[in-house]
């Protein structure tokens, strides 16, 4: 875990000291609600179809015990005893009153935690790999520069009003869990030829209503560099991203309209002028920051303890949570345990009160009090020993918090929908709960493979639909609700826009399509090794199509 | 389900309501036609163009008890209860359309 420092703690207190004053005026008529929404939407506070909705920031997805009971705490005292942990590792309450926001964000300030840059055309939380510091698969560990920008582009004066939001992701490992692909500026951290490690620079990628996948402009940024390129992208799209139209606005707009060769020549440009400047970073800059981050005191373990193994053999239940939600760890007798957050019948994302304090009591008794959020919306337990594995399978499990659907077709990625957001046009947990019931067979689940679906109310693509093997796009007809299906989308390193089945179908519809969908794929398949998004790629949409509108 | 920004471009037709959301909590209300804001789609005042722009006009001048206030569709029934005329204000009437999680979701 990362541990603030003074600096950053008076920062959170002096921003609720303001917010509190801003409600204060807003409440008493002083302020408009013209001159209130820029604020509030500066700290985190949307209004949505029943209530006000707070998104609170979770920095690189990482959160300690102390953070996750504080914000079951909120759960109890000011929201209805639940939270939403969101596809950019930040988690919302959907039902705070206005009146008692600024309580709430000061309860959150006293474990470090706020809501700024959660909202707002600023650059938003920094993601990064929800196994960052543990992936057996990683070159280093990306927090570090996760925080080093977090600390750049926090308040920063000049990036304050970009002409949209601004979103950027890290990975550091072969595989990419952080959809770096889709993010408006993905960093890949790699190696060059010389065995140094530098960063892969992305720019331009997005969802929403024009989704583009990020495009390399630069092969390789060495490490001391970053700022000060992330600066000269930002600079560039601030002076020339559209400001007229919002539906353009955002980067990848530029970069397609320009070009990603002039869009990288202006990045050039602007980079020469402060490449050597302030922001070059010193490696004791760095140094710093990675202190302050505190590794766990790992154990000298060995890994497959026996009595693992027996475990494994005696409980088919256990050997198939261990199969689906346990990773390896780089180092040797731990794992890395993922919890999933989709129950069978319940909306994707969601944590109780309860389920909250149960993790961080989890937390501080098996990994370190340290948890982690990933953008699927399950929470990870990064820190594990292999031998307290089947111990802690058994306490999830008395929390409903060991499905073993993880990557499975059960493991759904839904925004709120229309059952909360005034953008929505379409309910989207509705839908996914229905595909949960339908897919609820693990054996099943297991046999059909990883694939993965995502489902969006709207067209901003909060569920991230473009990139879900079978995605799901919410849209209005004439008062009604109906569903686009588009297949064949990712998000990991071989990222890809999934293509559109056909004409789209009712709500009551969605579930028996996905099911002849899924049925079509175990058919067509050459092996059952060949995933789901494999024999899409290998046949195309047309054999779905055929089978899917045959029966309609 | 066209969102209330969309919906205010929309010619007003049959009966309809002036809503918003109440300042304090977020809460869903309605205008009265004693210029109040009510929870209860009962006693909201039910109007038809051009009574309902007068409406709106006059709810938005109310700019500390309620905020977003725009026209929405209702529906009469035939015992002339007064019910919500799109599956949105449905939902904003009587909330998501699922069991919410957790223990206090009354």
């Amino acid at each position: 875990m990362y541990r603030y420092d003074e600096f950053d703690q008076t920062l959170v207190n002096q921003r609720v000291s303001e917010f509190r004053d801003q409600v204060s005026r807003r409440l008493s008529g002083e302020l408009t609600e013209d001159e209130f929404k820029i604020l509030r939407l500066m700290n985190g506070v949307y209004l949505q179809l029943h209530a006000y909705m707070l998104r609170i920031a979770i920095p690189y997805g990482a959160l300690s015990s102390d953070q996750m009971r504080t914000l079951a705490h909120v759960a109890r005292r000011y929201d209805r005893g639940y939270g939403h942990f969101t596809t950019r590792q930040n988690l919302q309450f959907n039902w705070i009153k206005l009146e008692e926001m600024p309580d709430t964000l000061a309860d959150l300030a006293k474990v470090g935690m706020h809501a700024m840059q959660t909202s707002g055309n600023c650059v938003r939380n920094i993601t990064t790999d929800q196994w960052a510091g543990v992936a057996a698969d990683e070159i280093e560990d990306p927090r570090i520069w996760a925080e080093v920008l977090r600390q750049y582009s926090t308040m920063h004066p000049e990036f304050t009003f970009l002409p949209r939001k601004f979103k950027i992701a890290i990975t550091a490992a072969g595989h990419d869990r952080a959809a770096v692909k889709v993010h408006d500026v993905g960093l890949r951290m790699v190696r060059n030829n010389a065995g140094e490690v530098g960063f892969e620079v992305l720019v331009g990628g997005g969802l929403g209503r024009t989704p583009f996948i990020g495009k390399v402009i630069k092969p390789f940024l060495p490490k001391r560099d970053i700022l000060t390129y992330v600066e000269a992208v930002l600079r560039v799209y601030n002076q020339y991203g559209r400001r007229d139209n919002i539906y353009k606005a955002r980067i990848k707009i530029l970069v397609h309209e320009l070009g990603a060769e002039k869009f990288a020549a202006e990045v050039e440009k602007e980079w020469a002028e402060i490449k050597d400047g302030a922001l070059a970073l010193d490696p004791e800059v760095v140094a710093d920051v990675a202190a302050r981050f505190i590794y766990p005191d790992y154990a000298p373990l060995e890994d497959n303890p026996p009595a693992l193994a027996r475990a494994r053999k005696e409980d088919p239940a256990f050997a198939a949570w261990l199969d689906n939600s346990v990773a390896n760890h780089k180092r040797p007798g731990y794992a890395i345990v993922t919890i999933s957050l989709k129950p069978i019948g319940a909306p994707p994302g969601d944590a109780t009160a309860e389920q909250m304090d149960a993790v961080a009591d989890l937390a501080d008794r098996y990994s370190f009090g340290e948890i982690r959020v990933g953008h699927e919306q399950n929470l990870v337990l990064p820190h594990v020993a292999q031998k307290d594995l089947l111990e802690l399978w058994q306490k999830l499990e008395a929390h409903e918090l060991a499905t073993p659907n993880v990557n499975l077709v059960s493991d759904i990625i839904a925004c709120p929908g229309l059952d909360y957001c005034s953008l929505a046009n379409a309910r989207s947990i509705p839908v996914a709960q229905e595909l949960t019931e339908r897919f609820r067979d693990h054996a099943l689940a297991r046999t059909i493979g990883r694939l993965h679906i995502n489902i969006s109310g709207c067209i901003n693509a909060c569920g991230h639909h473009h990139v879900g093997h079978i995605g799901i796009l919410g849209v209005e007809k004439n008062g009604e609700e109906f569903y686009q299906i588009t297949l064949g989308g990712r998000a990991d390193e071989h990222a890809k826009i999934g293509t559109l089945l056909g004409p789209a179908v009712r709500y009551g519809e969605v579930a028996d399509v996905v099911e002849d969908v899924v049925a079509a794929y175990v058919e067509l398949r050459t092996r059952p090794e060949e995933l789901f998004v494999d024999t899409v790629k290998r046949i195309g949409v047309e054999p779905f199509k055929e089978r899917v509108y045959a029966a309609r | 389900m066209t969102s209330p920004h969309e919906q205010k471009k929309r010619k007003v037709n049959g009966s309809v309501v002036v809503t918003a959301n109440r300042l304090g909590d977020g809460a869903v209300v309605y205008r009265t036609v004693n210029d109040d804001w009510t929870t209860d789609l009962a006693s909201a005042a039910v109007v038809a163009a051009p009574a309902a722009a007068i409406l709106l006009q006059r709810a938005e001048a109310d700019g500390v008890r309620a905020v977003g206030p725009y026209i929405a569709p209702v529906e009469l029934a035939a015992d002339n209860r007064v019910l919500p005329g799109n599956l949105r204000e449905r939902i904003r009437l009587a909330g998501p359309t699922f069991t919410l999680p957790g223990a206090l979701s009354a």
